[in-house]
């Protein structure tokens, strides 16, 4: 009986503790523990373009990308089985940030990823799609509707995990 | 302009909203001539996906008139007869040249939210919520079309408005569920719901050959439109055992190919009705899937289930076993319509495709909330409320 109130007391605790990490990861991730918090370890987003290799010159970037100059490292390769080219980037100084802080607008990678986003729309399609001014009616309160308009506003600055 | 817009869950409104504009080079501004309301729409009315602002304009399935065109479209020039497909793709993304056109990468100008729902965003679509882009819906005098040379295709003469309307999105969408379930010929094909969707669904199994195809549903009228307009077989499932009759039907077996065409708000007449009600009023699923689970419980080992009913986020009680252990292939999509639309006209223009039966109500404008009730409640037997926003 001891042994087994003691299995699941460490089941529990390992329980737990998994379910602070995983907490904990998501509140306050710190640089030393890289992975998680929706973001690579490595730091590089990447999205992959259908255009060649050769199509891509990283000395003559997209202006979204352009602009970030000297912050930016970036790379390209061939992706498998003829689906295009995968661009990547990544700010030099490595910026930390959390799921939630994503979500909230406060994602210090938000600009990068909406330039990535723009930098595959011009060179696939020749231009950045926009939706903004789109017809609408009276914007009266709605439940939810609060929340729903913050989402929206951070909403552009995603499409490349 | 007047339009038909979202106000808050089950409150439609009519109201007067600016006029589009052309913003990108491949835009063109379309001057509404029929615009249908859909059963997905419902899943926004009901608030089951909670992307909705007051103020929408809804409506994703139409047909109109060029009014402008942006000045790198080819395609297409003033006064133009057109339909337009209800998903947005770009045509230069690796999706798109797939003919995977609803998955496109660029279309959706707002992916972070589908994003965070479901790993990755997909394409846009008209009306449908600012989860799908924030793209203004089609129940309004104009609407802006982008990358129109992709998604908007001119309608053959002798193919009448109420006929090609709905190559926007019900013929296309069950076009996708048939074809990308692989139905062969000799197959038995269970379709599950007629609406429009689900007729679609239908007629393109029989036109790839399937042997037997059967449509399940609880309302008469439309299990009477399959019979007649379709050329399918029926079962009323607050009749008789449905997965029992499809076994008899198919020797045994159980059918090769299921098409869910139902999605998110499915009724049944058992107890998992209730239990499936509770919990997504009490939120604790988004979505009712019983007749999804019906499907995959019907289907034969080996078969394949397509989920084409619109699911936004999670079920409860999903039978995995049965998935597993029947060794099923389980797939679904949005509708790629833009592959199908060119088959789909021109079949209309031969006759073998008819859709005008769909369109039971054909409505003003000014009788938005009305039409979304009597399509909501099955009112004088609406299969599909059509505004005319010229009336």
């Amino acid at each position: 009986m001891t042994s087994a109130l003691g299995s699941v007391a460490s089941l529990a605790a390992r329980a737990g503790g998994s379910v602070v990490r995983q907490v904990r990861s998501i509140v306050d991730p710190s640089p030393a523990r890289p992975a998680g918090a929706d973001r690579p370890a490595s730091g590089w987003l990447v999205v992959t373009v259908f255009r060649e290799p050769s199509e891509i010159d990283t000395d003559r970037l997209p202006a979204p990308l352009a602009e970030f100059g000297d912050q930016l490292e970036v790379r390209v390769r061939a992706a498998a089985d003829g689906k295009g080219t995968e661009l990547g980037a990544r700010l030099r100084d490595r910026p930390s940030g959390s799921a939630l802080g994503r979500l909230g607008g406060s994602d210090p990678q938000a600009d990068l990823r909406s330039a990535l986003r723009r930098a595959k729309q011009l060179i696939e399609v020749g231009e950045v799609l926009a939706v903004d001014p789109a017809p609408h009616g009276e914007r009266t309160a709605t439940p939810g509707g609060a929340l729903l308009e913050m989402w929206t506003r951070v909403a552009p600055k995603a499409g490349v995990r | 302009m007047k339009a038909v817009t979202w106000r808050g869950v089950n409150e439609v409104g009519v109201e007067d909203v600016p006029e589009p504009k052309i913003l990108n080079d491949r835009d063109i501004i379309l001057e509404v001539g029929l615009s249908v309301t859909c059963g997905s729409d419902l899943h926004l009315l009901g608030g089951y996906i909670p992307a909705m602002r007051a103020g929408d304009v809804l409506g994703h399935e139409f047909m109109g008139t060029v009014a402008e065109v942006g000045k790198s479209v080819s395609k297409h020039r003033v006064g133009d007869r057109v339909v337009v497909v209800s998903f947005i793709g770009c045509g230069q993304c690796w999706y798109c040249t797939q003919g995977l056109w609803s998955l496109c990468d660029n279309g959706n100008p707002n992916p972070g939210i589908t994003e965070a729902l479901w790993g990755q965003s997909i394409g846009g679509c008209f009306g449908y919520s600012h989860a799908m882009g924030g793209w203004a819906g089609s129940h309004a005098r104009y609407i802006r079309v982008p990358y129109a040379d992709q998604g908007a295709f001119t309608i053959p003469d002798g193919v009448s408005d109420e006929r090609a309307l709905f190559a926007s999105d019900a013929a296309p969408t069950g076009w996708t569920g048939a074809h990308q379930a692989e139905v062969k010929p000799g197959d038995v094909v269970a379709v599950w719901g007629a609406g429009g969707v689900g007729q679609m669904a239908a007629r393109k199994a029989m036109l790839m050959g399937a042997e037997r195809v059967v449509v399940i549903d609880r309302f008469d009228n439309r299990l009477d439109q399959v019979r007649t307009h379709i050329g399918a077989e029926t079962l009323d499932y607050e009749e008789v055992d449905v997965p029992a009759e499809l076994r008899e039907m198919s020797g045994g077996r159980g059918p090769d190919v299921c098409i869910e065409a139902v999605g998110m708000e499915a009724h049944h007449p058992g107890p998992q009705y209730l239990y499936d009600q509770v919990k997504q009023q009490m939120r604790l699923h988004t979505d009712r899937p019983t007749a999804l689970r019906e499907a995959i419980y019907a289907c034969r080992k080996g078969g394949t289930v397509f989920a084409l009913g619109v699911f936004g986020g999670v079920v409860d009680k999903f039978p995995m076993g049965a998935v597993m252990n029947k060794a099923l292939t389980l797939r679904g999509a949005q509708q790629h319509g833009h592959r199908y639309v060119p088959e789909i006209l021109d079949l209309m223009s031969r006759d073998e495709v008819r859709t005008e039966h769909l369109a039971t109500h054909v409505l003003p404008l000014d009788d938005g909330p009305k039409g979304y009730r009597m399509f909501k409640e099955k009112e004088d037997g609406c299969v599909r409320a059509v505004f005319r926003p010229g009336r």
